[in-house]
């Protein structure tokens, strides 16, 4: 039922990869203004998308994890300090014009705030027409019409009730709909969304999650979804990586992430969210450590280190590679599990 | 049990039932936004209560009133809102009849807020401990230095806060514990109530734990009641002792949380349990169809009845009642009649 990630070895080896990402990263500041200062937004970051099935790549994190630095990136919104984003087998750095008009078609995205992506003073039609004229999709009305409304009837709304209205005269629900909806007309392979769930009401989430599955189940089209909500990521993603501050703390297929977490940071994640049901009460106590220790923590080692209740001497001394921990690429980032690598 | 009834009829702070004070009543509340095409009916005759100690969720969907629910009792609604009708009695006092004057007074003192986004709310250039002083020297004048210290510092201390917090500035402190200061003013003058919008919401899942557990504590050193609004239904279980759901302006479903979570009644709770994403299984996702109403406009009969999956005739007609179905459990729908 639930297709499973990127493990068909055979796929993995013959077909080139739809993207893939070596090594990204991300510093800001220490420019001549703010000689010294930096912050390492992202930190050597690496994954993969297999070309087929289409798969969703769940990346996790809290604020300031550098999960929407890597989605700026990949949209071309940033430059990486180092590292390779490759799109088929390309570097999109390199890209030429051709191509980028090419890239720019198939990777689309669809953003958290389905208020400030529209105009308002356009009708929200607009946004499908823009896509069809940039990248000539239809050469007559008729069949312009008809690619949206095939879009429109994808994501669950009729055309002729939402297209010729106003942004405001849209529900937060209809409007991340549509976004969803121009996004598909293009034919991409890949969409990054980010955090497309987090300002849509809880009954209406379960629709956008349901129509990322369906892309993924019937238009081949993956997924690089970006949440801090580690309970909609388990429930539809097939690969995921959560991240702490700009470094994966733990990755694998989502279900063995968020069943059996192994990094005490996920660990933590995982208890503090609120169980809903009342007769599951918290019984343990969170403690976050003061700011002087969240400040004065070392920059060579383990950047959970001040956080974590099971630290060591040797956490400081160097950044902890990802060990494997039990096969089907499920890795950890913690000394924790060196033993199990050997 | 008799009694308890008789009490919710009459709604007033008797003392009968010790633990079942009843601390807010409000009764019929309605508030309306003017605009050129019609008045939105945002709050649409809603009555609920509270006791003393106990906190109570307000959820639903955004635009659903619960905001402006809480900011009538408060009676901050700004216009083109106004109060078009309706009871709000804070320990027997009619807060809507009340001059500004006297409202002045009941702010802070009787009845507190923590607004949405309130770690935003502080002044940046003023140390954390002015602002808390602020709120108590207003209400309660001038107070000698040592003691006005050793409040503060108790304050923050309640909250879970070193106390070399009383000498730094807002931007010094991390969201989380700007949100546990802004809870501390809020009790700092040991309010009969506090209302909470949303105290967790834009915090880091483990930064929101810390602060809910802030609350948990302070309800049960203070026995202070709250409203807690929000839309994470997994914090409410965790945090509220009752739950009362709003949809569209309308009081849909009050019962304990236990009740609500079990047994949800109308169908648009169960809609709301049915979409809680879970950590602990994979199962496919619950889908609903359909699109609220002009609120400018409501339907005659139930406000449910274009979403509902139960609906029936009877639904297009009459606008149910919220009625006790059992033992404190109230409900507004047709299905239970």
């Amino acid at each position: 039922m639930w297709p499973a990630t990127c493990m068909n070895e055979k796929t993995m080896s013959l077909e080139p990869s739809l993207l893939e990402i070596r090594n990204a990263t991300k510093i800001y500041g220490g420019g001549f203004l703010a000689s010294g200062q930096t912050t390492v937004a992202l930190q050597d970051f690496s994954l993969r998308i297999p070309g087929s099935p289409a798969t969703i790549t769940a990346i996790a994190g809290e604020s300031g994890s550098g999960k929407t630095t890597l989605a700026n990136a990949l949209l071309g919104f940033v430059k990486l300090t180092s590292g390779q984003i490759l799109y088929r087998g390309v570097d999109i750095a390199t890209l030429n014009r051709e191509q980028r008009m090419d890239y720019r078609r198939h990777v689309q995205a669809i953003f958290q705030d389905p208020y400030e992506v529209y105009n308002p003073f356009y009708r929200v039609k607009h946004i499908f027409d823009m896509a069809i004229g940039n990248f000539k999709l239809a050469s007559s009305r008729a069949a312009a019409a008809d690619l949206i409304d095939e879009a429109m009837t994808m994501v669950g709304l009729r055309g002729e009730e939402v297209l010729e209205k106003y942004p405001h005269q849209l529900s937060g629900g209809q409007r991340q709909r549509m976004m969803m909806a121009r996004a598909y007309m293009l034919k991409p392979h890949l969409i990054v969304a980010d955090e497309p769930v987090s300002m849509v009401d809880a009954s209406l989430r379960a629709m956008i999650l349901d129509i990322m599955m369906r892309l993924r189940a019937n238009s081949n089209i993956s997924f690089l979804y970006i949440t801090h909500d580690l309970s909609t990521a388990y429930q539809i993603g097939d690969q995921i990586f959560v991240l702490y501050q700009g470094s994966v703390a733990e990755t694998g297929s989502a279900t063995k992430v968020i069943e059996q977490p192994k990094h005490p940071y996920v660990q933590l994640l995982i208890n503090s969210i609120p169980v809903p049901d009342p007769d599951m009460k918290w019984d343990t106590k969170v403690q976050l450590p003061s700011e002087e220790e969240l400040r004065s923590k070392s920059s060579s080692g383990c950047r959970f280190y001040p956080r974590c209740p099971q630290r060591m001497e040797r956490c400081l001394n160097a950044q902890p590679p990802l060990y494997l921990v039990d096969g089907e690429q499920h890795e950890v980032a913690c000394y924790l599990y060196d033993h199990d690598s050997r | 049990m008799a009694k308890v009834q008789d009490q919710a009829v009459t709604g007033t702070a008797s003392q009968n039932g010790s633990s079942r004070n009843v601390v807010l009543d409000v009764q019929g509340l309605r508030v309306h936004y003017e605009t050129p095409r019609g008045d939105v009916i945002a709050v649409n005759g809603v009555s609920f209560k509270i006791y003393a100690g106990e906190t109570l969720g307000l959820v639903g969907e955004s635009g659903c009133g619960k905001t402006t629910t809480a900011m009538a009792v408060l009676r901050l609604v700004q216009p083109p809102g106004r109060i078009v009708e309706g009871k709000v009695l804070l320990q027997g006092t009619n807060l809507v009849e009340i001059n500004e004057s006297e409202l002045r007074e009941v702010r802070w003192d009787k009845l507190a807020l923590i607004p949405q986004g309130a770690m935003n709310s502080l002044n940046p250039v003023m140390r954390i401990s002015r602002q808390i002083a602020d709120g108590i020297e207003t209400h309660e004048g001038r107070q000698p230095r040592d003691k006005l210290r050793e409040r503060i510092m108790e304050l923050l201390n309640l909250v879970g806060l070193p106390g070399r917090v009383y000498d730094m500035y807002p931007h010094e402190l991390s969201g989380g514990m700007k949100q546990r200061v802004c809870i501390a003013m809020a009790i700092s003058l040991n309010p009969a109530l506090v209302i909470a919008d949303e105290p967790t919401s834009a915090l880091d899942v483990v930064v929101q734990r810390v602060v809910a557990q802030t609350l948990l504590d302070i309800k049960d050193r203070m026995h202070v009641s709250m409203i807690l609004i929000g839309h994470d239904m997994g914090l409410q279980a965790q945090l509220v002792d009752r739950i009362a759901v709003m949809y569209a302006g309308n009081m849909v479903e009050i019962a304990p949380t236990g009740g609500i979570f079990d047994e949800p009644l109308h169908p648009y709770t169960q809609v709301l349990i049915a979409s809680i994403p879970s950590i602990k299984e994979r199962k496919p996702l619950k889908i609903t169809e359909g699109v609220t109403h002009d609120l400018r406009n409501p339907p005659p009969g139930c406000i449910f009845q274009y979403r509902c999956p139960h609906v029936m005739e009877k639904c297009r007609v009459a606008a149910p009642p919220l009625r006790e179905l059992r033992q404190d459990h109230l409900v507004a729908c047709h299905l239970y009649e």
